[in-house]
């Protein structure tokens, strides 16, 4: 471009698309514009769901007031005599998800420690597929399995209700375990080799080295993944709404029947409730609720993970 | 963490060392089988859901109708025709919809967004949407696609939901995707004298085809298998007719669990037999994606 002889001998269109700077082309800026309004579309979807739930929620809390949604101890909105307390729904959700992450912390962590640890990298490559494959079953699936496979099997020695919140939450837990499991695993496999070394060269055996050296430098990854588990099951529907069935109760009991704030989302959206009635507005009410349980959780998640990572170099 | 006898004894000043190497290796030993019966136990799960659900359900799978008739209220008659369209269609407009933006996205947040304060904030934005339960998103079809923009329960109200549902995945994974392309490609593209836009399309999103295939299949067949935001958008039990872009619609994890709920026996036989049609719909994706990774990985 610079030399006068080179551009001379070029026919003047070619000259003048050599000449212009790519950062001047129309073209280039209106695709960067294009990229930029399709990331902003992930800030909207976020604006969206915050305005249409607390919008919704504040018609809710116009005609039911916040005493009788967090004080009273009774669900009953589609009775004659309604009450609106949100606690047996909490109860309900924190029940099934107890159950279900006393399920899936020690089959995640197991799993994520035998890959790391004790598999050759060949078995390794085969087995962690396998394992995460449960992650891409439909959760409907499992709710089918739960209702109609593992509530008989644990009726045959277990005083269960049909519909309970044990099966559900065990099947969630098996849900979950992969996600609890694979980011235990990158959390462990980035523990460096030399801090592994270091144990074996003091004498120390494999097992002691795991425990002592390996998991207290992955903590942090691992309760990240703990509560980013915890997340997925307070949010998780159609398990618990096939399994657990749909009676808002305050007890601890797994054997018997609850409701979960998600599966009475689900119960009312099925019923055709229509737009400002107030079991539409319970609908986002609840909603408003279970987002702010799993935003918070995702919040810790997200700190934790980046606040106490170890920085090895 | 638990506490192991060796290390106690290692502190004990006064206690005579006892290396008992043996007995530690044998409760390694122990606990190796206990890491590895963990990661069994899911598996074995996975294997026997799939053993009850083929048991009960090849049976109903090939009575002649069953892919091609539309539901009845008998459990024995009918079949899921339309749940089936209604999945395929949905995954289809998925795909249509929530590709091009989660790439477009991942690309400007890799390729051009500048270090600041706010694209910090679309990417903190991202991680927290990924975390976001799938009915909440369904609460936002519902009042966004069906009330606001007026589509009611509608195919393509669903199918825009589990398009912002499936988002954050595509962004994610194709990020990682186009990150892993050596800078290199593109310092020899633009050494040719090209422009940005010119050295991502024919460089750098070649190369990371693979990696965003990869994330579009996992989001896709999540999609495909989520029913918690469709029911709150509306989805319907019965339907006599193949679901239209502006109709009302079903889709065969709703399907499946209008199944379950049907009190008479035979529902139960009719539900694993969806759930086949279902789980070999999303093997059917994943096969292909591998497929297609394999043919698109030009660059080695």
């Amino acid at each position: 471009m610079q030399s006068a002889n080179f551009g001379e001998r070029l026919n003047p269109e070619d000259r003048e698309s050599l000449q212009k700077k790519a950062s001047d082309d129309i073209q280039e800026k209106i695709i960067e514009a294009i990229l930029f309004c399709c990331a902003l579309i992930s800030i909207f979807t976020t604006f969206g769901i915050i305005a249409i739930i607390f919008q919704v929620t504040f018609e809710f809390f116009q005609k039911v007031s916040f005493a009788q949604f967090f004080l009273d101890t009774k669900w009953t909105p589609l009775f004659a005599e309604r009450h609106f307390g949100i606690w047996p729904l909490i109860n309900g959700t924190i029940l099934t998800t107890a159950i279900a992450m006393l399920v899936a912390v020690p089959l995640g962590l197991c799993s994520a420690i035998y890959l790391s640890e004790y598999a050759s990298p060949k078995l390794a490559a085969i087995l962690r597929p396998a394992v995460e494959l449960l992650a891409g079953v439909p959760t409907v699936v499992y709710g089918y399995f739960a209702l109609l496979f593992v509530t008989p099997v644990l009726r045959l020695f277990l005083p269960l209700e049909i519909f309970n919140a044990l099966s559900a939450g065990l099947m969630m837990g098996i849900m979950i375990s992969p996600t609890v499991g694979s980011i235990s695993l990158d959390a462990i496999q980035s523990v460096p080799r030399s801090l592994r070394e270091g144990a074996y060269a003091i004498g120390v055996t494999k097992l002691e080295t795991i425990f002592k050296v390996v998991l207290p430098a992955a903590l942090s990854g691992i309760a990240a993944s703990i509560i980013l588990g915890i997340s997925r099951a307070v949010g998780e529907t159609m398990t618990v709404l096939i399994a657990a069935g749909q009676e808002p109760r305050i007890s601890l009991n797994p054997f018997q029947s609850v409701e979960t704030m998600t599966a009475y989302m689900a119960q009312i959206s099925g019923g055709d409730s229509p737009r400002g009635s107030v079991n539409y507005n319970t609908l986002y009410a609840v909603g408003a609720v279970l987002f702010l349980m799993t935003l918070a959780l995702n919040i810790v998640s997200y700190w934790i993970s980046n606040r106490f990572k170890e920085k090895y170099d | 963490m638990a506490t192991s006898s060796p290390q106690n004894e290692f502190q004990e000043p006064r206690g005579e060392f006892t290396p008992n190497v043996e007995k530690r290796e044998k409760l390694g030993k122990i606990f190796e089988l206990i890491f590895l019966i963990g990661l069994c136990i899911g598996l074995v799960v996975l294997a026997v859901l799939v053993f009850d659900v083929l048991k009960d359900g090849l049976g109903r799978l090939i009575t002649p109708g069953f892919l091609s008739e539309t539901p009845s209220r008998f459990a024995d008659k009918g079949g899921i025709r339309p749940a089936i369209f209604g999945s395929i269609l949905l995954g289809i407009l998925v795909m249509l919809i929530a590709v091009p933006i989660g790439v477009g996205a991942a690309l400007y947040l890799e390729e051009y967004a500048p270090k600041t304060w706010w694209t910090n904030i679309i990417e903190i934005n991202i991680s927290n949407l990924a975390g976001v339960p799938s009915i909440v998103y369904g609460l936002l079809g519902l009042g966004v696609f069906n009330y606001l923009l007026g589509f009611g329960p509608a195919l393509l109200s669903g199918a825009l939901t589990l398009s912002l549902l499936s988002l954050p995945v595509i962004i994610v994974t194709a990020r990682e995707a186009i990150r892993a392309v050596p800078s290199s490609l593109r310092e020899a593209s633009y050494g040719l004298g090209t422009t940005k836009w010119q050295t991502l399309w024919n460089h750098v999103l070649p190369y990371a085809i693979p990696g965003i295939l990869t994330g579009v299949i996992i989001s896709v067949s999540r999609a495909i298998g989520d029913a918690a935001s469709l029911i709150v958008v509306g989805a319907v039990s019965f339907l006599t007719f193949n679901p239209g872009l502006f109709q009302r619609f079903m889709a065969l994890p709703i399907q499946i669990y209008t199944y379950i709920t049907r009190p008479e026996p035979g529902f139960a036989n009719a539900a694993s037999a969806s759930i086949i049609v279902l789980l070999f719909l999303i093997l059917v994706l994943n096969g292909t994606a591998i497929y297609l990774r394999q043919r698109f990985s030009i660059y080695k």
